[in-house]
């Protein structure tokens, strides 16, 4: 279990830099939330994983973490849960807003986004004509 | 019990709702605006309160809900927190002030924003829980998005998503060392922190210094310290001239909480004292000499404000990683007066952008800026303060520091920083005023298109001069001008907290002492 838990924790956590280092306000976003998951299962895992055991009080049962798991990160992560979720709703309406404004929603602007997409066509374009040689080329 | 430590925060939350009820039209401004003026002086009486009651050195320590100090959330008063509860309503006060010239009318639940955003710094200066403090920090994060994108669009729309998430990543950053560190000493009370580090076991040295660098990573990013400063300049050049003055305190709030939990928690004789301190200082040096670079560079009033806002911080972070008794009490009387000389500058430089038309607040462009007296005065003020000139508090607090820095092979270099570093930014600021209050004549090579980019069929009718706006600038400048007449007894009062702090051992005494009158403890 402690390594399906901290893969999941890893892997999430690299997708989310992965996406918030992206120039798009979206994928930023997405990454955002990848990252607010692993820090929630993170969190969740600082009271350690017991399978089992009730995180509430019983009667009858001696109150000590060798008969409980820990209550306390489960109330954290619930604050970090709603605080996530209400600042993603935050973003997204900012980041719909921010592309209506401002006709694009590339981090550096409009005038970046024109040019990185002048790029991405030439750079097919010289892809494109680059293969087409590639064929031509044995038969000539 | 003595419930004073829970009014700051309560005030502010009962009047932010109150404050939404008013807002349909039909009401007007002048209900939001007692509502908010009602509430500031409120809290202003009780932390003058708190003031007077931790000058006297007690530590305070306040049970909400009555738990006890090992299952629940306190509050704790001491001379830091209640001198930062202060200076924070001050500066409120004068932000407020220049808001209700007109502002608040236009960005709409500006006065609800504004006391959730006073609740937010209250609290997080007077809570002793780290959880507590990571939502204290989101409340007045989360206000903080709200003044700054009320009522706005276009440019601004694109800097405060990129304000957002930049401190939604911190955010997340903050969490991951409260999970590490809750994981690792099974506490987030800070001061029960601290005796948990103290008996550490040496395997898990580096573990809990790793969550502990997070931590700092953090309240390093909030007060924008050099690799993590790039949100500062564009942020405070686009938020409104309310906001940024207000934003002024927000760099003090990262400084508060490394200089809280670098002496409370991490500091206290364990095996983690100190560990932050030396590279702390080298990066504040970094960050100063990049911001004088930037106070030079700046194009705009507004981006040179934000420049000596960093400036400051810069300054801070070194008079902190002294940590000497001297050093670090004048740096907070250095943080009190960069808190309003700063703000003052950004209300100012608003003043000066709306007068001028659409020449706006660029230095480059020679623009008319029609009865420029009074703004010329004020810019004189602030202008003589920040830079550190004699009579006003800036000089004051940097001869403090210079004054206190302790003898040894770092002396020459932090003297030479610090006075270099003045002597840049009092060029620049020198440089901006004669810009824009003397209409030096241009270049006759370099000036052509300066010319022909005002022309007078881009005139634009400068926005009327409001009183209101001028007398947040003159209370702001007002404070500075105090700190230098009462500066003996906030001397005082600096060089006691710093004495405080710098021994923390009988904060945990306190905590545990603190016992509920209600339940069985």
């Amino acid at each position: 279990m402690e390594l399906a838990m901290a893969s999941a924790i890893g892997i999430l956590t690299a997708a989310g830099v992965y996406l918030l280092l992206r120039a798009r306000s979206f994928d930023v976003i997405l990454g955002l939330t990848l990252l607010s998951y692993a820090t929630n299962l993170l969190i969740f895992s600082g009271g350690r994983l017991v399978p089992g055991k009730p995180p509430v009080l019983r009667d009858g049962v001696p109150a000590d973490l060798t008969h409980y798991t820990d209550p306390l990160p489960q109330a954290l992560v619930l604050t970090a849960i709603v605080i996530a979720f209400a600042m993603t709703a935050v973003t997204v309406v900012l980041a719909i807003r921010s592309r209506g404004d401002n006709d694009s929603d590339h981090v550096d602007g409009y005038k970046a986004e024109r040019d990185f997409l002048a790029s991405e066509q030439r750079r097919h374009e010289e892809a494109r004509d680059a293969a087409r040689a590639d064929q031509e080329e044995p038969r000539a | 019990m003595n419930h004073l430590p829970a009014l700051p925060i309560l005030i502010p939350l009962f009047a932010a709702s109150i404050a939404l009820f008013f807002e349909h039209r039909r009401f007007g401004m002048v209900p939001q605006r007692i509502v908010a003026w009602t509430s500031l002086a409120a809290m202003l009486a009780v932390s003058c309160v708190l003031v007077a009651s931790a000058a006297s050195g007690e530590v305070s320590v306040y049970l909400l809900g009555d738990w006890p100090a090992r299952l629940g959330i306190v509050l704790m008063v001491d001379r830091l927190s209640a001198l930062m509860v202060l200076v924070g309503l001050l500066l409120g006060a004068g932000c407020l002030l220049h808001a209700c010239a007109g502002w608040d009318r236009r960005a709409p639940h500006f006065h609800a924003f504004f006391q959730f955003q006073l609740m937010g710094l209250n609290g997080a200066f007077l809570t002793g829980d780290i959880f507590n403090l990571f939502v204290f920090f989101e409340v007045l994060l989360i206000s903080s998005y709200g003044l700054m994108l009320s009522g706005g669009r276009g440019e601004r729309m694109r800097a405060g998503l990129h304000y957002v998430a930049f401190n939604i990543a911190a955010s997340t950053l903050f969490l991951i060392a409260l999970g590490l560190l809750y994981g690792l000493l099974g506490s987030l009370n800070m001061a029960e922190l601290s005796a948990r580090v103290a008996g550490l076991s040496a395997s898990d040295v580096a573990l809990v210094q790793a969550a502990a660098g997070l931590l700092f990573v953090v309240f390093c990013a909030k007060a924008a310290l050099l690799p993590m400063y790039f949100w500062l300049p564009e942020t405070y050049t686009h938020a409104p001239a309310a906001v940024a003055g207000l934003f002024a305190i927000m760099t003090k709030v990262g400084l508060y909480a490394v200089l809280r939990l670098g002496t409370l928690t991490f500091g206290a004789t364990g095996p983690l004292d100190g560990f932050a301190w030396p590279a702390l200082l080298v990066l504040g040096a970094a960050t100063l000499v990049l911001a004088s670079l930037g106070v030079l560079a700046a194009t705009r009033l507004r981006a040179l404000a934000a420049y000596l806002v960093l400036g400051s911080a810069a300054t801070l972070f070194i008079a902190f990683s002294l940590g000497t008794e001297g050093t670090v009490g004048a740096g907070l009387y250095y943080l009190v007066h960069s808190s309003f000389a700063g703000a003052a500058l950004f209300l100012l430089a608003d003043l000066i952008r709306r007068r001028r038309g659409r020449a706006g607040d660029r230095k480059d462009v020679i623009a008319a800026l029609p009865d420029k007296t009074v703004p010329g005065l004020l810019f004189l003020v602030a202008a003589v303060s920040l830079a550190g000139l004699p009579p006003l508090s800036g000089f004051v607090g940097k001869l403090l520091l210079l004054e206190a820095v302790p003898a040894g092979p770092r002396t020459l270099w932090v003297w030479l920083l610090v006075l270099g570093t003045s002597f840049l930014m009092l060029v620049g600021l020198a440089r901006a005023g004669t810009r824009l209050f003397w209409r030096v004549a241009p270049w006759p090579d370099a000036g052509q298109h300066r010319l022909e980019a005002y022309t007078p069929e881009h005139e634009m009718a400068p926005a009327p001069s409001r009183p209101r706006e001028t007398a947040a600038i003159v209370l702001l400048l007002a404070y500075g001008v105090a700190l230098v007449v009462a500066a003996a007894p906030v001397l005082d009062y600096a060089r006691a907290t710093a004495a405080q702090l710098l021994s923390p051992g009988d904060y945990v005494e306190h905590v545990r002492a603190a016992l509920p009158i209600l339940r069985e403890p």
